[in-house]
């Protein structure tokens, strides 16, 4: 009695049942695949945009002391006054505009929201959440500098020349 | 003369192909020309008075329908001007103003009409909370109403990226970087999919072309369908 009961409930495999179950599942392995398609067409896999390496220029262009930006890349080449070197980004790090250098006041300002840093790129004030970041900055045979913006450093790192 | 005129137009086959009932001169007939009329089909048969009173609704959904109609038509006659790519969206943008004829008024009537529609939506959505219309059976109505609130915003934020003026640029750099303040690591993410990079160029200009003149309209377009629909089964005009 009990045996039976149970066939009752249980779902006969039907050829029906079958071919539902191998149409919904080729219709859902289909679906499935578009979706994977479809998020990977939309990511592009090359991108032409600025390379993130470039040439700053010669070190006899930075005379000691002085802030320039290069608003090609976006960084800001600092010699200090004791003649070495480091590159600032110049994107803020609140949402992405392009900071000023303000010689008067000498702090690197944005246009943007007003947050302000000083030369070495720290955070002075402003609603920006971070210091901006140093790039990697290196010398040639030619003394030429090259910067990578690839490459972030820390605020000790620093080129001597 | 004329009678005779018109109940011969009313009689012939033409006329009476497109419209199968008879004038509405009775109950009956009143009641097929909107049922079987497709721009009428959605209203219930009959509505309350008191909610056809304008003062109610201030005719708030009327008229931010009838803004995405005049932004449809102007932003369909612009993209006949408009090339999406770096080097022409500014200038073409620039020969709307200065060269095509009514260009200037085309783009204007846009910009104006995008403007009216964002604020016409939202007191349409202050009008539906004052009179307590979110409440029950209109509950999910008034959820696809947000929706349609963040279409119209999305539309508006999509379309200041093409005239690719500073003002543009930095806005949807600025957009864009907030994107990346989603948590878990999504936010990167969101946004080189939405500028196709990760900085805003090319292909975040044609990406947001697209966005604004085909994937978002659309999607607009499916949610007003349900929104009139739910509207008019709930007993609304």
């Amino acid at each position: 009695m009990a045996d039976d009961k149970l066939n009752d409930d249980a779902q006969p495999f039907t050829r029906r049942y079958f071919l539902e179950a191998l149409g919904g599942g080729a219709i859902g392995i289909a679906a499935t695949g578009g979706v994977i398609l479809t998020a990977r067409f939309l990511s592009p896999n090359v991108l032409r945009e600025p390379p993130s390496k470039f040439r700053a220029g010669n070190v006899e262009d930075f005379p000691t002391g002085s802030v320039t930006l290069n608003k090609e890349q976006k960084v800001f080449l600092v010699r200090a006054n004791e003649g070495y070197f480091y590159a600032v980004s110049a994107v803020c790090t609140h949402l992405g505009c392009i900071a000023n250098w303000k010689s008067e006041e000498g702090v690197i300002a944005c246009p943007c929201h007003g947050s302000k840093f000083n030369k070495e790129g720290k955070l002075l004030e402003g609603p920006a959440p971070r210091s901006l970041p140093r790039f990697s900055i290196t010398l040639d045979d030619r003394s030429q500098l090259h910067v990578d913006k690839g490459v972030v450093v820390g605020e000790e790192v620093i080129l001597k020349v | 003369m004329i009678k005779r005129m018109f109940e011969r137009l009313f009689q012939s086959q033409v006329w009476r192909s497109m419209f199968r009932h008879g004038l509405p001169e009775s109950n009956r007939t009143r009641a097929e020309t909107v049922f079987y009329n497709f721009f009428l089909h959605v209203h219930p048969t009959k509505v309350r008075k008191r909610s056809i009173r304008f003062t109610y609704t201030w005719g708030l959904g009327g008229l931010s329908l009838g803004l995405f109609i005049v932004l449809t038509a102007t932003g369909a006659l612009l993209m006949l001007y408009y090339r999406p790519s770096v080097p022409q969206a500014y200038w073409d943008m620039k020969d709307l103003q200065f060269v095509v004829s009514s260009g200037q008024y085309l783009r204007n009537m846009h910009r104006w009409a995008a403007h009216a529609m964002v604020a016409v939506v939202f007191l349409h959505m202050l009008r539906v909370f004052y009179t307590g219309s979110y409440r029950s059976p209109k509950e999910f109505n008034w959820v696809i109403g947000v929706f349609l609130l963040v279409m119209t915003i999305l539309l508006s934020y999509t379309g200041y990226l093409l005239p690719w003026d500073q003002l543009s640029f930095w806005g949807i750099s600025v957009g864009t970087n907030m994107v990346r303040a989603v948590p878990f690591g999504m936010g990167e993410t969101i946004s080189f999919l939405l500028l196709g990079g990760n900085v805003v160029g090319e292909n975040a200009l044609i990406r947001f072309y697209v966005l604004h003149c085909f994937i978002v309209p659309v999607a607009a377009v499916i949610l007003m369908g349900i929104h009139f629909w739910r509207v008019r089964k709930d007993g609304g005009v």
